[in-house]
């Protein structure tokens, strides 16, 4: 094992880092950049049972520390991702993929998650839980114990490969939803997703996006998610993948402090194309500095 | 796409709020009239997607309005300074496809692509009509760059202050052309689109989180279904586009 590696449920990565579920798309336009193979794994664009076209346009504001993005999760749905967008994975990276999913209800997510559950390449299902309930008002499946409880049972009962559930922040007690789903079985959690926010054009006196609201991320919302890491390892005994904010590797020794076991990078890649393999440089040397002999004996370190 | 660091060797004002900004530095691939560039700037999140006006083999020129605080703190920007720059974003304009007698359109700030574009298409032997709209006469730029690179021009503005009195569309009367490539703002590429029969290539703008075609965040519906703005286009064909929206 080398002093970078981790073992995300069973499966080992070379390092912690994963770049983000929708700022990566299939990975394409890195694989042009850089040898996506030094990554950890990466987690493809949330993909859902039907395609999706996604949000009308603006849909992307920034802010201070940050951009907020309402892209309304376009993909081509599942059978495209697996008939096109898989092969296509399968030449520029040779390392498990995770599988980002999103549903409108419990039979989309179980049905999404058998079908990239029976792919070699997926590693895991990252299961995002911050969509609206079609049929419960619109509600986030994710801001409710008992809701979220819901589709872990639903997908676990199909998926034979780990299922992260990734939870949103725009809870109150963020604790008390990953312990629901711990209890129906997860076998691990990602967070943090995006903060519900909005900006408003003062000259057109109307919101900046299309959509209204949108998923504030980037380096504003990295203190958020250290405190939500920091919450759920209380609460919790599985792994946590931490994500929000990170734009360096500092940031990753953070919130491996703070709880997890492995780190997404988001919005970050966006605005620096680079910046996943400068954040793998950068482990050593800042390991070096904090006197850390194997990133795997930190996680958790703060508590 | 590369990522530059490249040195500022000229910010000037060319019109109260449109600067020329000239980047130096080497650059490995080659780059086509239409592409774009994505600017980060200290402190803003997000890159600032400019169109490339003219290059050469070091140097890149770009001209931008002040809108924002973006382009303000860019404005305030001193020769000498540096800049993180994303280069060679976007399809850019098929020069292939234009025919001998290109007509080309531009209004305000849609009107830099069109110089590198124009330049390209006069070196490839083609007899380049140029139509150039701004609101008033303190706001014309680059008029004389275009005649000197041998286009034959005219100059619209919208309050009659220089060129024909109003609008890009009125000064279609009487051109000859095989193909329109136009860039400027969406209700003058919509005005153009009702105005003219010609086959022809479209500049978008749209708001953008990446500029290389990760994110999703500039895509738009179409008639081949969803097109990224920064990857698939800027430039788009007339047919493809959705014009009622
Ligand atoms: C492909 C492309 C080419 C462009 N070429 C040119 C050019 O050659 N010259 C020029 O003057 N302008 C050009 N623009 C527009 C230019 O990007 C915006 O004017 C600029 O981003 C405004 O930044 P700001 O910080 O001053 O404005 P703010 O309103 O403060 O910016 C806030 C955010 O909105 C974005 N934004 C605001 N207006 C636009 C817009 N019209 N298009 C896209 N994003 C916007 C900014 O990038 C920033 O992320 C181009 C835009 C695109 C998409
Ligand atoms: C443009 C964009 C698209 C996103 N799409 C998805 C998605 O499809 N599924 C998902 O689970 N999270 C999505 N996210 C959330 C990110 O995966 C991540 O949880 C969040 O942005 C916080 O990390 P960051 O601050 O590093 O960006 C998206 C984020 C951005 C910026
Ligand atoms: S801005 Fe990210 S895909 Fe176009």
């Amino acid at each position: 094992m080398g002093k970078l590696s981790v073992n995300l449920c069973g499966i080992e990565l070379d390092n912690p880092i994963i770049p983000a579920s929708g700022v990566f798309g299939y990975g394409r336009e890195f694989a042009a950049l850089y040898d996506l193979d030094i990554l950890g794994s990466f987690s493809f664009k949330g993909t859902t049972l039907h395609p999706r076209e996604g949000n009308p346009t603006p849909r992307i504001a920034e802010c201070p520390a940050g951009m907020l993005n309402a892209v309304g999760l376009q993909n081509p749905g599942v059978a495209a991702v697996i008939a096109r967008e898989l092969p296509e994975i399968a030449k520029i990276f040779h390392k498990p993929v995770m599988a980002n999913v999103s549903g409108f209800s419990l039979e989309e997510y179980a049905e999404t998650c058998a079908a990239l559950d029976a792919q070699d390449q997926v590693g895991w299902l990252e299961v995002n839980i911050s969509c609206p309930n079609v049929h419960q008002g619109g509600m986030s499946f994710g801001t409710e114990p008992e809701s979220a409880a819901a589709v872990v049972k639903a997908v676990k009962a199909v998926a034979k490969k780990p299922v992260l559930v990734k939870l949103t922040p725009n809870v109150t007690d963020i604790a008390a939803v990953a312990k629901a789903a711990e209890d129906a079985g997860a076998d691990g959690l990602s967070l943090i997703n995006t903060v519900l926010a909005m900006r408003i054009d003062p000259r057109t006196r109307r919101p900046v996006l299309a959509n209204g609201t949108g998923g504030l991320s980037g380096p504003a919302v990295l203190p958020i998610a250290v405190r939500m890491v920091y919450q759920v390892y209380e609460a919790v005994s599985i792994p946590i993948v931490g994500m929000g904010g990170v734009s360096c590797a500092r940031d990753v020794i953070e919130l491996m402090l703070a709880g997890a076991t492995a780190v997404e990078v988001g919005a970050a890649n966006l605005t620096d194309p680079f910046v996943c393999p400068k954040i793998i440089k950068e482990l050593p040397k800042i390991m070096e500095e904090y006197r850390i002999e194997s990133l795997a004996e930190i996680i958790g370190g703060a508590h | 796409m590369e990522q530059l660091r490249l040195v500022i060797a000229e910010n000037s004002a060319l019109t109260p709020w449109v600067y020329r900004l000239v980047l130096e530095g080497e650059r490995k691939e080659t780059l086509r009239p239409g592409q774009f560039v994505e600017l980060a700037l200290p402190g803003r999140f997000l890159r600032r997607p400019i169109s490339l006006c003219d290059w050469d083999a070091n140097h890149l020129t770009l001209i931008y309005k002040v809108v924002g605080q973006g382009t303000d703190q860019l404005s305030r920007m001193r020769p000498g300074h540096s800049l993180d720059v994303l280069a060679g974003l976007g399809n850019g304009y098929d020069t292939a496809c234009t025919g001998a007698h290109p007509l080309l359109v531009g209004g305000g700030v849609g009107i830099p692509p069109l110089y590198g574009l124009c330049k390209q298409l006069i070196s490839e032997n083609k007899e380049v009509t140029v139509i150039l709209g701004f609101n008033t006469k303190d706001e014309i730029f680059y008029v004389n760059e275009f005649e000197a690179l041998g286009a034959r021009l005219r100059l619209t503005t919208a309050d009659g202050s220089a060129g024909q009195k109003g609008f890009v569309t009125d000064a279609l009367a009487g051109i000859e052309a095989s193909h329109l490539c136009a860039c400027g703002p969406m209700p003058m590429l919509r005005a153009l689109n009702r105005a003219t029969d010609l086959p022809g290539q479209f500049s978008l703008e749209e708001r953008m989180g990446c500029g290389f075609g990760a994110c999703m965040g500039c895509s738009i519906p179409t008639r081949e279904g969803q097109k990224r703005v920064c990857k698939d286009g800027p430039v788009f064909r007339r047919e493809v586009l959705l014009w009622e929206n």
